[in-house]
């Protein structure tokens, strides 16, 4: 739900991260989070468990600068990705307009993967939002896991197990490295104001 | 689900929540939507806060008591407010997709604030409505 505000020419957007519990949704914000608050002079908000799991959400406000004569206002938020946190998590998807699905790249959860995107297709239902027409962009995390012996799934395997049928752009990435970190955050937003324009025509 | 409001109804918002609330005492006021968004945002120039995050969290917080009231069998809890030692925080949903957050001090009573924040939905409800073809 988007919100155009005419008056000062403002964007704002809503962009959550999803995916299954320990999948590096939250890794992913502090890392955006660390590179640029200098930049752009923002706080970041998480409601954590003492464990350090989500309860509730992250929140990162990012102002991007101007796209067509705009001022874009991102609002990145991470949904818990603990199956039991479904009530919380739905709360946050009310208004999502483009969503990153972090998946975890570990050969352990294959299962956790599939089972959280179908998740948040019935919890994007609720809100009649299709999960085939919403801004999407897949994350394959954790790909450093590779060079410690830990056994990951194919890129291949992931593509087949998640994205067979939506056919949304992929990135490989390690959130605690970094790597295509940023990479990802840009795709979901070209692709959002992209989808926004549209809308607005 | 993207909506524009143009100058002429956030203008009309604006004067609203100043004349209405501001201008009688509150320090800070709010309209987001259920989303997280900020509509309009005004305050006395005194007490500033970081408004994105108390959007998005009062947004959350107005979701989870909804939850709640819904799963202990209540359609929604009338009065959401927190009191503070020297600020307090007050909900108010307006339409169903918007809320007004008011932020206030001990110099106004929470009677009076909910008198004028009654008021004051009456009226942002006209600026809004049309706008979202409601
Ligand atoms: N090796 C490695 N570890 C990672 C990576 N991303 C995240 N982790 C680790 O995985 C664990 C869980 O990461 P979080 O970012 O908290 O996961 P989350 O998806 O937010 O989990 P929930 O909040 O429970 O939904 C942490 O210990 C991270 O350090 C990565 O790319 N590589
Ligand atoms: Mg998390």
């Amino acid at each position: 739900m988007a919100f155009v505000n005419l008056k000062n020419r403002e964007v704002q957007v809503k962009i959550v991260y999803c995916g299954p519990g320990r999948g590096g949704k939250t890794t992913n914000l502090e890392y955006i989070y660390k590179k640029f608050h200098s930049r752009f002079k923002t706080e970041m908000v998480t409601i954590k468990t003492q464990g350090d799991r989500t309860i509730f959400f992250d929140f990162l406000p990012l102002g991007l600068g101007k796209i067509k004569g705009y001022d874009i206002k991102i609002q990145l938020y991470t949904v818990p990705g603990q199956v039991k946190y479904n009530a919380t998590r739905k709360l946050v998807l009310r208004g999502v307009d483009g969503i990153v699905f972090v998946a975890d790249s570990m050969a352990v959860r294959r299962k956790h993967n599939i089972l959280s995107l179908k998740n948040l297709q019935e919890n994007l239902a609720t809100y009649n939002k299709s999960i085939f027409k919403i801004p999407l962009v897949f994350q394959y995390n954790k790909r450093d896991l590779a060079s410690q012996g830990i056994p990951l799934l194919p890129i291949s395997t992931l593509q087949k197990d998640l994205n067979s049928k939506l056919k949304a752009p992929a990135l490989e990435a390690s959130a605690l490295e970094g790597k295509n970190v940023a990479e990802t955050l840009k795709r979901i937003i070209l692709l959002t104001v992209a989808s926004l324009e549209r809308e607005l025509k | 689900m993207t909506y524009c409001l143009g100058q002429p109804e956030l203008d009309g918002i604006e004067q609203i929540l100043k004349a209405d609330l501001i201008d009688v005492g509150v320090h800070c006021v709010f309209l987001i939507d259920m989303a997280g968004n900020i509509i309009a945002s005004l305050d006395n120039g005194e007490n500033q806060h970081d408004i994105y995050s108390l959007a998005a969290l009062a947004a959350g917080n107005f979701g989870a008591v909804s939850t709640m009231a819904k799963i202990i069998g209540e359609e929604e809890f009338s009065l959401l407010f927190h009191k503070g030692q020297k600020e307090s925080i007050h909900f108010s949903k307006v339409l169903s997709d918007f809320l007004l957050i008011t932020i206030f001090g001990q110099e106004i009573s929470l009677g009076f604030l909910r008198l004028k924040v009654a008021e004051a939905i009456e009226k942002i409800k006209d600026n809004l409505g049309p706008s979202l073809g409601v």
